[in-house]
């Protein structure tokens, strides 16, 4: 099964004594430290805007890797809960007057709340009617948003104010709202890892290798799959959420079905199943998509070349290559 | 002037009929990719795309080399369903042995690029294709006017369903696909040739994409995007029919269209909505679907 499996990249679970601190191995500690040292030293070389951009969708790749990566679910439907974490943090930072702390929560826990009631529907079906139903009911919350009074229709949400963090902490400048947004993203991406490492997590990849074993050891796997989904939408949510703060908009673009598709594509080209993979396929197509920007709709064609090459030649993805050359798991 | 439950007859006869149209391409779609799913067990998120490129065929024929609607309903699916095969071969073969998460990614990452490069050669407007003369015009029906051509589509749309039915149920080629279906290494081992069947499968499921692309054309403006909002509800509509039988698709497809076209005339503002929300209830009470096999 693991030669055939989705996360066909994922080597064998580090032995105990690899571990060194929160059960990172080695290797993923070292890729850590470098990780921090890049959020510390990046906004004083590059523009940090981009920086807060390539954050929100690396935290929300890392939220749909928990799915595709870790319980082996292919949701295609994860921008119905990106946007409409958008949209909520929006409304409630514009309309609401809510302090941005708040509406990056709240955001959060409507895309959960939402994320509860699909994935009770979805996950009475495994495999690719998952993936059709998670994409369908995705296009009804597209549709909803199109037609909802609170969403601005075409013109979505615009000038919502980034606020004072706590009441206290002003957000304008960039700089200041680039630590929150960097604070958030290091303390989602320590939450999934503890997340997966945790005894739950462990059932979760019981279930991505076999699930009706894992039934026949008496664990009630849609309880868990329901869970997984949950943290997944709700984390999904607030990667939406902060990147409307950053920003100050919040539009369609971000509850259509290309924006799942293309967290689909950040996470395969990182690596399926892997720690950093998510985070480096983000930064790749954020990047790319920012220095091709001019070439239109060949952006499209070459995200499907992309699609294309990882599928046939490179499912491992870049993390899951570099993990195999080194012999070590990242 | 007839009123059904306060609603106009025109009103609800031409959503009736727009419902009856939308149906004949969810039906047709849905066929193709169940037939697809069937044999080859990957779900072809090209599939929208296909369609696309079916009408924009029909649009260079008659461009380009000035060849009507008629040539185009011929050459269309040929050229397209031609085009699927060799997709087939080149990509898509390569993936039987693994997860079929995969073959839906990578049909997904086909789908982009013919999308991006349809919208890069032709631009995101939609293009106009012409009713051909012998099928413009309307009959008078007294209760309302039926334009000639949608009838023409439902009516063309039912045979070429029926017409798939019949090779599938009712002759060898048909026996041996669905003995495939089954069970492959066992035919295989027949002497028949199971790999040139599959290629051939999806070929002729492209080719029925690309027939209801030809179709649309006239209906609806030739745009890149044409297929890929049709194609999410298509998935609802597999979805709620279960990919088992292939009179359930048929069904199941012409049905939710008249049940959108009601939809339109009761409570429009749920009309773009009212598909996925019966997928809901069926996944609660049935989640094999309506016609599927648990």
């Amino acid at each position: 099964m693991s030669d055939t499996a989705i996360t066909a990249g994922a080597l064998p679970a580090p032995k105990a004594e690899n571990a060194v601190a929160w059960g990172f191995s080695r290797a993923q500690f070292a890729a850590l430290t470098a990780m921090i040292v890049f959020l510390a030293v990046a906004p004083f070389v590059l523009y940090p805007v981009f920086i807060m951009k390539l954050l929100c969708f690396a935290l929300f790749a890392l939220a749909f890797n928990l799915l595709i990566g870790y319980v082996g679910l292919l949701s295609f439907g994860h921008a119905a809960y990106f946007g409409m974490g958008g949209y909520i943090a929006g409304y409630s930072a514009k309309a609401l007057g809510l302090s941005p702390e708040l509406a990056i929560l709240a955001g959060g826990i409507v895309a959960g709340v939402l994320g509860a009631a699909f994935g009770w529907v979805a996950i009475r079906r495994q495999g690719i009617y998952f993936a059709m139903i998670t994409l369908a009911l995705a296009q009804m919350v597209y549709f909803f948003c199109v037609q909802a009074p609170f969403t601005g229709g075409e013109d979505g949400i615009q000038a919502i104010p980034r606020g004072s963090l706590l009441g206290v902490v002003p957000l304008d400048r960039d700089m200041a709202m680039y630590w929150l947004v960097a604070g958030i993203f290091l303390g989602a991406f320590l939450l999934i890892h503890r997340i997966v490492h945790s005894p739950f997590g462990q059932v979760l990849k019981a279930i991505r290798e076999n699930e009706p074993r894992t039934i026949s050891l008496g664990y009630k796997t849609d309880h868990y799959k329901l869970v997984a989904f949950i943290l997944s939408t709700a984390l999904a949510g607030i990667a939406g959420a902060v990147k409307s703060l950053v920003f100050g908009i919040a539009t369609l673009t971000d509850v259509h079905w290309s924006m799942s598709g293309e967290v689909v594509l950040m996470t395969l080209v990182g690596g399926l199943g892997t720690t950093f993979g998510p985070v480096i396929g983000a930064a790749v197509i954020v990047t790319m998509q920012n220095y091709l920007a001019e070439l239109g709709a060949w952006v499209t064609v070459i995200q499907g070349v992309i699609f294309v090459a990882c599928v046939l030649a490179f499912r491992r993805g870049i993390i899951g290559e570099v993990g195999n050359l080194l012999k070590v798991k990242l | 002037m007839e009123d059904f439950f306060g609603i106009p007859a025109p009103l609800l006869f031409g959503q009736l009929l727009l419902g009856l149209i939308n149906g004949a391409f969810y039906a047709m779609l849905s066929l193709g990719l169940a037939v697809i799913f069937g044999l080859l067990n990957i779900v072809n998120m090209a599939h929208g795309a296909l369609f696309m490129m079916g009408a924009f065929v029909a649009w260079l024929l008659l461009d380009k080399l000035g060849l009507g609607y008629w040539w185009a309903l011929l050459l269309s699916p040929f050229i397209v369903g031609a085009f699927g095969v060799l997709l087939e071969k080149l990509f898509i073969s390569r993936l039987y042995k693994l997860d079929h998460l995969y073959g839906l990614l990578l049909t997904f990452g086909l789908a982009l690029v013919i999308e991006g490069v349809f919208r890069n050669e032709f631009g995101s407007s939609g293009l106009p294709y012409r009713i051909p003369p012998e099928l413009s015009g309307s009959w008078d029906l007294e209760f309302m006017f039926l334009p000639i051509y949608r009838a023409w589509v439902v009516a063309f749309a039912l045979v070429a369903c029926l017409a798939t039915w019949l090779v599938i149920e009712k002759t060898r080629l048909g026996a041996y696909l669905r003995a495939a279906t089954e069970n492959a290494p066992l035919v295989q081992a027949f002497g028949v040739n199971v790999p040139r069947m599959v290629t051939l499968t999806y070929g002729a499921g492209v080719a029925l994409a690309a027939l209801g692309g030809v179709l649309a054309a006239p209906i609806y403006s030739v745009n890149p995007q044409m297929g890929s909002n049709l194609i999410i509800v298509v998935f609802a509509v597999v979805v709620i029919g279960g990919m088992g039988s292939i009179l359930g698709a048929v069904l199941t497809g012409f049905g939710l269209g008249i049940v959108e076209g009601m939809t339109k005339v009761f409570y429009p503002e749920a009309s773009a909505t009212v598909i996925f929300v019966i997928m809901v209830i069926v996944l609660l009470a049935r989640p094999a679907g309506l016609f599927g096999r648990a």
